[in-house]
């Protein structure tokens, strides 16, 4: 079983720099494994690298996937996290 | 007395113990390894945590943006699909530092394919991938010494984020083996006022705990001085900190000619700076910050308060801002989204203003309400300039909006051929050195492997210089330059000589500035100037001003 969500990224700068790592923190933290896909490709969300190479930017739509553990409350929390901009708090 | 030679920022002087910054480990070959894949992944997993425990601690010790980067680095060492790619590695057998060295490198190329900020980022990935090497082979992390007293710092040449990490208060000089007058080494010794010396090709060969003298006027390392000469430093460097804490005067020559002494400035946040170090206006204002971080141009009720800041830390005083100067090193989507083959010699600073005119017709309106509201004496002028037509237009159209004193950068040397032409469209000019360097020398300014090129000393530059400085006399208008040549004491000298009347620079130059006007006459800055031109090299320049500034 898994769960899916689109979401449409809205960071000014998309998933990169300082929302990146957020972003890698919050799945880190999720309880569930998420990955996290933009068109074709799909990558760990837990990885910093596979987040950044995503090239994801702003208005960008992804696609969350996560399995096992807590799986709704996991995407709550990183739809919310990338409905939100962070570049504007910082 | 063994002596090693290179760039001087400034003119202090310092004398202390070398610490070299640790050079990254050499490249992993790819060998068989006598562990099994067990061992390896064991001695991996070790180095992967010390280093990411190493960056975490010092993210934290850093704060601000840097602990965001070296918090990010940390993750890279820990990241789950970077460790797939070494485990892949090892399970065939090769060893764990080669195996790391791939991996990362494998990443990097991803991150560099990107461009942009991730290209950026992919240089931090590299930084990771040494520090993991180097733990494994037991080697200091690669990057700034802390030895825990005050040092002499030797380095290829500095990153902003080894910067970051320095602590300035044990760092007596700088010696970098690499870079320019305008690296980002140099421009941080400027700003933070530390002796340093640039581009000491020589300097490899300084080794950890070796004394010496580092001497950023004479532009020279004394690596074995002796009593008398370290005895010599001492006296000069209590001699410089007391001209550095001299009263405040406003700038002048040694026959009282005012050559006015104003700042650069970046933001509103550093007006209160500039103005504790004698600044008597500002020559400088960048406008950049208000639209770098925006999606679109501010509102111009946003762009007014903001003037109105830095216009009221100078009641009285002459306050020059720049018209926005993006395109090149700082693009602006909504200024120009089309990507651009040779982006410095785009469609940036005015001409992107003119295919935007709106944008700039509400920054000449907030600058105009600014100044309705405040006494300072506000000059506007236009960035990249390359034809009298251009100047003629924004001169124009900078008085319907209500502005006074409206004028334009040389930064082309278009523009600056054409100076007598020029300075009957418009008020006044004001030298960009670091730019006019770059477009005269066709040497990118950010590129290090022509770093050498980038040297404002160029007869080409001066000659140049020259004209302009010619034209402003002959037409009774005022010339000034705003480029890191005016905070270099010397070619300031050499400057005045060639006509210019005002120098604006960061506000930590000023002091150094200051006391080297007050050694000259305007006479003798003339002859100084025209012994700078009679140079070949810029090698040459430097040595006879050098030569006639004695003579003073």
């Amino acid at each position: 079983m898994s769960s899916t969500r689109t979401v449409t990224v809205a960071s000014s700068q998309g998933l990169h720099a300082r929302p990146a790592k957020l972003f890698v923190e919050a799945a880190q933290a999720a309880g569930a494994e998420v990955t996290i896909a933009k068109g074709e490709k799909s990558v760990n969300a837990a990885s910093i690298l596979g987040v950044l190479s995503l090239g994801v930017e702003k208005n960008d739509e992804v696609l969350l996937t996560a399995e096992g553990g807590n799986e709704e409350q996991a995407l709550d929390s990183l739809e919310t996290f990338l409905k939100t901009d962070h570049d504007e708090a910082s | 007395m063994p002596e090693l030679s290179g760039i001087g920022i400034g003119r202090g002087i310092a004398a202390g113990p070398v610490a070299r910054m640790s050079p990254p480990p050499p490249a992993p070959v790819d060998a068989s390894s006598d562990l099994t894949a067990e061992e390896e992944t064991q001695r991996v997993k070790k180095a992967l945590d010390e280093v990411a425990a190493d960056l975490d601690q010092r993210g934290h010790a850093a704060g601000g943006t840097a602990k965001d980067v070296l918090e990010a680095q940390a993750m890279m060492a820990q990241d789950p699909s970077l460790h797939d790619a070494v485990e892949t590695r090892l399970q065939a057998g090769k060893t764990g530092e080669f195996a790391v060295h791939e991996a990362f490198a494998e990443f990097r190329t991803t991150l560099e394919q990107l461009g942009g900020y991730l290209g950026e980022r992919a240089a931090d990935l590299s930084d990771v991938a040494q520090r993991v090497i180097a733990s494994l082979r037991g080697l200091p992390a690669p990057g700034v010494p802390d030895p825990g007293h005050p040092f002499i710092l030797v380095a290829d040449d500095l990153a902003p984020a080894d910067t970051a990490l320095l602590n300035l208060e044990q760092v007596q000089a700088l010696i970098t083996i690499e870079g320019g007058p305008t690296s980002h080494t140099a421009i941080l010794a400027r700003e933070k006022s530390i002796t340093a010396i640039v581009g000491v090709a020589d300097a490899a060969e300084l080794s950890d705990g070796q004394q010496v003298i580092v001497d950023a006027g004479a532009g020279t390392v004394i690596t074995e001085p002796t009593e008398a000469e370290l005895s010599e430093a001492e006296s000069r460097r209590a001699a410089h900190a007391a001209e550095k804490a001299a009263p405040i005067t406003p700038g002048a020559l040694a026959d009282g000619t005012a050559v006015p002494l104003l700042a650069n400035l970046g933001s509103a946040k550093s007006t209160d700076k500039a103005v504790d170090l004698g600044a008597e206006g500002v020559g400088l204002f960048r406008t950049e910050f208000l639209f770098l971080s925006a999606d679109e141009a501010p509102s111009v009720e946003e762009q007014r308060e903001s003037y109105q800041k830095v216009l009221e830390a100078f009641p009285g005083q002459k306050v020059v801002v720049r018209a926005l100067d993006a395109g090149a090193d700082k693009p602006l989507s909504f200024l120009n989204d089309q990507p651009e083959e040779n982006p410095a010699l785009g469609l940036r600073g005015l001409r992107a203003l003119m295919a935007n005119e709106q944008i700039l017709k509400d920054q000449l309106t907030a600058l105009a309400q600014a100044q309705e509201n405040t006494e300072a004496d506000l000059w506007v002028m236009a960035p990249m300039v390359s034809t009298v037509e251009e100047a003629e237009a924004f001169t124009v159209m900078a008085k319907e909006h209500g502005l006074q004193t409206a004028g334009v950068m040389v930064e082309v040397p278009s523009i600056a051929l054409m100076a007598d032409e020029l300075m009957s469209r418009t008020d006044f000019a004001s030298i960009g050195t670091n730019d006019l360097t770059q477009y005269t020398m066709a040497a990118d300014r950010l590129l290090g492997s022509v770093a050498a090129l980038q040297d404002p000393w160029h007869p080409a530059v001066l000659r140049l210089i020259s004209q302009v400085g010619a034209a402003g006399i002959a037409s009774s208008k005022p010339v000034g330059v705003c480029g890191e040549a005016a905070a270099d004491p010397l070619l300031a000298v050499v400057l005045v000589g060639l006509g210019v009347n005002t120098l604006s620079m960061s506000p930590a130059a000023l002091a150094e500035v200051r006391a080297e006007l007050k050694l000259h006459t305007l006479e003798q800055a003339k002859s100084i100037a025209a012994a700078a031109l009679k140079a070949a090299t810029a090698v040459q320049a430097r040595e006879f001003a050098t030569g006639a500034a004695k003579k003073s």
